[in-house]
């Protein structure tokens, strides 16, 4: 369960661009397609392992977006925990390693 | 809409090539009877001009990049181009005949995230599929890359490209393919040469053939829903185009050379000589075909199957008139329906067009209203 002191990592195994504020990804373990909104974009962007998810939900989303931290928080948690669950992102306690492509 | 059509309509908005073909080389190890391209390996970019090319792409917002050829394993550095593409984070897929791959190239294809490899299979007879390639053994060398493929876990798919010498295979290579549990697809279409040399669509299947395919649940699916003929032809249909080449597609040759899609050589620019977002944004070829919506064609639109028709504009446009209609698909029409291909007259009359291309339609008057 993802909590303030997550850390969240992009998988190696998507493909991913950018279309105007969405964002595409797809699994390729399991094909599955996904369409980030802007809000998701940031979080997604933000995702390198080192940052914690509190302080990516603090500095990216709740500066860009008219939110409070408490809500998006919450909505981040849900939004990290399905996108892990098809393997498009690495959620951890500690800070990820960068795992680089094969 | 699914997403995959939201995400189209929305890089068609943009401007965005969303799927880029990328040709390897046009030189191969197989000689398919039907083959649209010469061989010539002659002018071929460089890997590191490649990779750029790659780079420029997925910087313009590419998602789908397909590695083609010609036979793109012949290239040494096959391998380290869709490295490249998929650090990239491009959706890559691998059309192949797959006759060089063995367990070790099967093991690095998955390694590597490749979303799907490719494979043509004419037939379920050996010695059939191996006429058509006019490679000995190609059949079995086929055959056992799929079983590596799929013994690590890659997505294949398999099509069957119907012509004359394997027509009336398609059901066995359907069964085939669900023995090894891949995807399938049939496609009848033999398209031109690149060169404009039409001799090979001699190949293609007869309209009798073409008709039994399209009502065949194994290739179809709902075979009353995909025969179905649609009569509402409205302003939505018309504001449409054709298909997404030059709109969200583009096709790039081992040469440089940038065209709408494959199957329409109309040469948009060379990315020796300019970049690939200056001939996306800026050449005068792309700009003309992103222009025509439906009801600029002067024959199609005025055509009770424009609401489905599978019209190729790269098919018109070898046919010698980009915006007139590509036969072949006429054809398909009518296979598929049943319902000839009528076309609204001066005087309000609907007038056949012949739906098997023998005549070619040159001047077709509009409906003044």
């Amino acid at each position: 369960m993802a909590t303030e002191a997550t850390y969240i990592a992009q998988s190696p195994d998507i493909a991913s661009s950018t279309l105007g504020d969405d964002t595409m990804i797809m699994s390729t373990l399991d094909s599955t397609l996904f369409i980030l909104n802007s809000v998701g974009t940031v979080i997604w962007k933000a995702a390198d392992g080192a940052t914690p998810l509190s302080r990516i939900v603090q500095e990216k989303v709740c500066a860009e977006f008219d939110v409070s931290e408490t809500q998006a928080l919450v909505d981040a948690k849900e939004f990290v925990e399905k996108l892990a669950q098809h393997g498009i992102l690495h959620v951890s306690g500690e800070p990820v390693p960068r795992k680089e492509m094969a | 809409m699914s997403l995959l059509e939201e995400m189209n309509r929305k890089a068609t908005a943009f401007g965005v090539p969303l799927s880029v073909h990328l040709d390897l080389t046009w030189r191969c190890n197989e000689q398919c009877v039907h083959c649209y391209l010469d061989h010539d390996g002659k002018g071929e970019m460089t890997t590191a001009e490649i990779k750029d090319v790659i780079r420029q792409v997925a910087e313009c917002g590419t998602f789908f990049l397909s590695i083609s050829g010609g036979e793109p394993l012949l290239r040494r550095d096959c391998f380290e181009i869709l490295e490249y593409a998929r650090a990239l984070r491009l959706n890559v897929k691998l059309k192949t005949n797959a006759v060089m791959i063995g367990p070790g190239e099967a093991a690095r294809i998955r390694q590597l995230g490749i979303e799907q490899v490719q494979i043509s299979v004419y037939s379920h007879r050996a010695e059939v599929h191996d006429a058509i390639t006019k490679l000995p053994g190609s059949f079995r060398r086929t055959i056992d890359a799929i079983r590596h493929l799929k013994e690590n876990g890659v997505k294949v798919s398999i099509t069957n490209i119907l012509m004359k010498p394997n027509a009336g295979h398609g059901k066995a290579v359907k069964q085939l393919a669900d023995e090894l549990a891949v995807a399938f697809h049939i496609d009848p279409t033999i398209t031109p040469k690149l060169n404009g040399d039409w001799s090979i669509t001699s190949l293609g299947i007869s309209g009798k053939e073409l008709e039994e395919v399209y009502h065949t649940e194994e290739f179809v699916g709902n075979v009353g829903e995909f025969c179905s003929p649609v009569s509402t032809v409205d302003e939505d249909v018309l504001k449409e185009y054709s298909c997404s080449a030059g709109h969200t597609l583009a096709y790039i040759s081992p040469f440089g050379d940038v065209f709408p899609c494959v199957g329409f050589p109309m040469l948009c620019g060379n990315l020796r000589k300019q970049s690939f977002n200056e001939i996306w944004r800026h050449s005068a070829a792309l700009t003309e075909l992103r222009s025509v919506h439906m009801r600029d064609l002067p024959v199609c639109s005025q055509c009770i199957h424009v609401a489905y028709c599978s019209r190729c504009p790269g098919l018109a446009y070898m046919e010698g008139d980009p915006r007139g209609p590509s036969s072949r698909d006429c054809e398909k029409s009518y296979a598929r329906t049943g319902v000839p291909v009528l076309i609204q007259s001066a005087t309000g009359d609907r007038v056949p067009l012949d739906a098997r291309g023998s005549v070619r339609i040159t001047e077709v008057p509009r409906d003044p209203s």
